[in-house]
């Protein structure tokens, strides 16, 4: 693309502030006239413009031209073939696939496991501050105090909230904080002179865990559930032995269940000298609340981009830092933020004084931006306030399940597991695909036409037709009681007629995809 | 396949698997039930020809728009031919799971392992 980025700021350039998927009334039932979007066909912004034409004209050369900066065989002997449009034709190409999209600013977004929240719009004013926006990952140590400084605090709220003593920012997703746990827990044992083999992973566990155990070299073997949805500690006490490396455990999991048995399944995993791994991916439900490091585990990862608030969702940027016990804390990655005695703050990158770390996991400090908002977070909150957005986000939770647990609903979703949940709930949908002849994933689809984004769905595996739902703690109870009515509505019309919900949706932008044939014949190229 | 059926004439195992013998020759596939649960197949892993097989054990990987899930060996053998048309259609494991969806043919080692499969009347009975 030519030129400058768009303003897209300016609220004039946004859509029309009188369409709020919220507020409608009753979902359409199937439109004989396809909308202006759905008719339109997606262009990239490749296929769209006209040589010549541009965004910005830059000024007169004023300096002398000098031909030896780049020496010959680095220089393009013909110019990219980039896009040529003008600037409204930029603007409009963005603001279009924004609304084409489903976002979290124009609605509710109950995707559980994935912690949804409305992500304050003071973080981004923080983030925007120049010093922190404009920062040159090389920019000296010396000349990046006050990042640093930023770093080290949040490192430090972040070992309060885990409850163990030292932690990394490095790793820039949640998937990548699971790698970099297990392959601390690998250094640790192959420092002892161990060779262990087995991981062993609950059958709850998201799909993340057992990818991250083969991707790191070790055998996933998985543990069942005990009836009340925590880990089935007969069988985790069988599979434990000096083979296993690691239990990775969410807790709550994925059935939003916390596992009173923790202590006890600490000390099985401790007693065969494995390491006990946190998947951070469901703090919200106890932030301030309890603490992994209390309950036993030697390693935790965190979702920042979930529990302390970035926009995600559209693919990251994410931050995926770890918290580690004392016997872990040797083989962290390097390098680590210092702070001297005069109060500076430097980057150890020493190989001698970190002889055991298991090295970088990525370039330069990690994704800045995220931790400027996380930080602006925790400390805008306190303490006391990231309490309170656990336990609001439980309450949430627990609202919605007995909001869906009345007559028109229970019997056709009722609940998978336990009577009460943390900050996300797994109804099965078994009954309504059998009673009222629709799936999950047209009740999920159906949703869009109400204007709300679908809960996970087909997750957990070991529920049918499974619907995790996480409302979290910055919905209102309006917003709740209107998906519920959603859901109880969409239940009702299946009875008279499930092919309504059965082609849904009728009003997005696209209707109902493919799957199949885009996990099979995936366009992942663009002629240029 | 838009309605359930679970042909008299198969064997079937608990995990939703079928088989077929004729002449100490078994063919296996997934059931009607268990391609409605996946949804829509996308891809079929197969195993090798010559490659062993276990009563109960997973052999193969089905990969649909859902998940990806092992598929269960109803009786113990070594694999003498695999349906390699699933490579390039996989919708066939939906459309006609007792026909051209069959996966794998396999030469068993155990045929009185056989004795402990489910007729059609028993298996239709434990979907409920």
């Amino acid at each position: 693309m030519t030129g400058s980025g768009a303003p897209l700021e300016d609220n004039r350039l946004h859509g029309d502030p009188g369409i709020e998927r919220t507020e409608i009334d009753h979902a359409p039932s199937a439109p004989t006239v396809a909308s202006a979007m759905q008719r339109e066909r997606a262009m990239t912004i490749f296929e769209k413009g006209a040589p010549g034409r541009r965004a910005f004209v830059a000024p007169e050369l004023d300096v002398p031209v000098t031909g030896d900066l780049l020496p010959d065989r680095l220089r393009r002997t013909e110019p990219p073939r980039l896009p040529e449009l003008s600037e409204p034709e930029i603007v409009r190409h963005y603001v279009r696939l924004s609304k084409r999209n489903f976002d979290l600013d124009s609605g509710f977004y109950p995707l559980g496991s994935c912690t949804m929240k409305h992500n304050p719009r003071l973080h981004e004013r923080v983030a925007a501050l120049p010093g922190h926006a404009r920062l040159h990952p090389f920019q000296r140590p010396q000349r990046a105090q006050g990042a640093l400084e930023l770093m080290w605090n949040l490192e430090r709220s972040l070992a309060e909230i885990a409850g163990l003593p030292h932690v990394s920012l490095q790793p820039s997703a949640g998937s990548h904080g699971e790698l970099a746990g297990v392959l601390l827990t690998r250094a640790y044992h192959e420092d002892r002179g161990e060779r262990r083999h087995k991981v062993l992973t609950p059958d709850t566990a998201h799909g993340t865990n057992p990818a991250t155990v083969t991707m790191a070299g070790y055998e996933v073997v998985k543990v069942g559930t005990n009836p009340d949805g925590g880990v089935d500690v007969d069988d985790l006490r069988a599979k434990a032995d000096a083979d296993v490396a690691c239990l990775m455990l969410t807790n709550p999991n994925t059935l939003g269940i916390f596992d009173a048995n923790i202590e006890q399944i600490a000390a099985i995993v401790h007693q065969v000298g494995a390491t006990l791994y946190y998947d951070g991916a469901n703090l919200n439900a106890v932030m301030g609340v309890t603490r992994p490091g209390d309950m036993g585990f030697d390693i935790v990862h965190f979702n920042l981009h979930k529990t302390f608030t970035q926009p995600h969702g559209g693919g990251g940027p994410g931050s995926g830092p770890i918290a580690v016990s004392d016997r872990i804390e040797p083989y962290l990655p390097r390098p680590v933020i210092v702070r001297g005695e005069d109060g500076t703050f430097d980057l150890d990158e020493g190989s001698g004084s970190r002889a055991k770390s298991i090295g970088r996991l990525r370039g330069f400090q990690g994704n800045y931006g995220c931790f400027v908002r996380s930080y602006a977070y925790i400390r805008s909150l306190g303490a006391e306030g990231l309490k309170d957005a656990s336990e609001v986000a439980v309450l949430n939770a627990n609202y919605l399940l007995a909001r869906l647990s009345r007559a028109g609903v229970a019997e056709y979703l009722p609940l998978a597991f336990g009577k009460l949940c943390m900050h996300e709930f797994v109804l099965s949908g078994a009954p309504m695909k059998k009673e009222l002849g629709i799936r999950t994933l047209d009740l999920a689809k159906r949703l869009l036409d109400h204007g709300f984004h679908p809960p996970t769905i087909y997750f957990p595996l070991l529920v049918d037709e499974a619907v995790l739902i996480e409302p979290t703690e910055t919905e209102t109870r309006e917003t709740l009681d209107a998906f519920a009515d959603a859901v109880a509505e969409i239940l009702r019309e299946a009875a008279d007629d499930p092919e309504l919900a059965r082609s849904a949706p009728y009003t997005t932008p696209v209707r109902r995809l493919d799957e199949a044939a885009a996990a099979k014949r995936p366009v992942i190229r663009q002629p240029l | 396949m838009a309605e359930a059926s679970y042909p008299e004439d198969l064997l079937y195992h608990p995990e939703h698997d079928w088989t077929k013998i004729a002449d100490g020759v078994a063919t296996f596939g997934i059931t009607w039930y268990a391609q409605d649960a996946l949804g829509e197949v996308v891809f079929f892993d197969p195993p090798e020809v010559g490659s062993s097989v276990t009563a109960g054990q997973s052999y193969a990987e089905v990969e649909s728009v859902k998940a990806v899930s092992d598929v269960f060996a109803p009786l113990s053998g070594e694999i003498v031919e695999v349906n390699t048309a699933l490579g390039d259609t996989p919708e066939a494991i939906n459309d006609d799971p007792y026909g051209a969806g069959w996966m794998v043919k396999v030469s068993l080692s155990e045929e009185s392992e056989q004795e402990s499969l489910l007729d059609r009347a028993a298996y239709v009975a434990s979907l409920t």
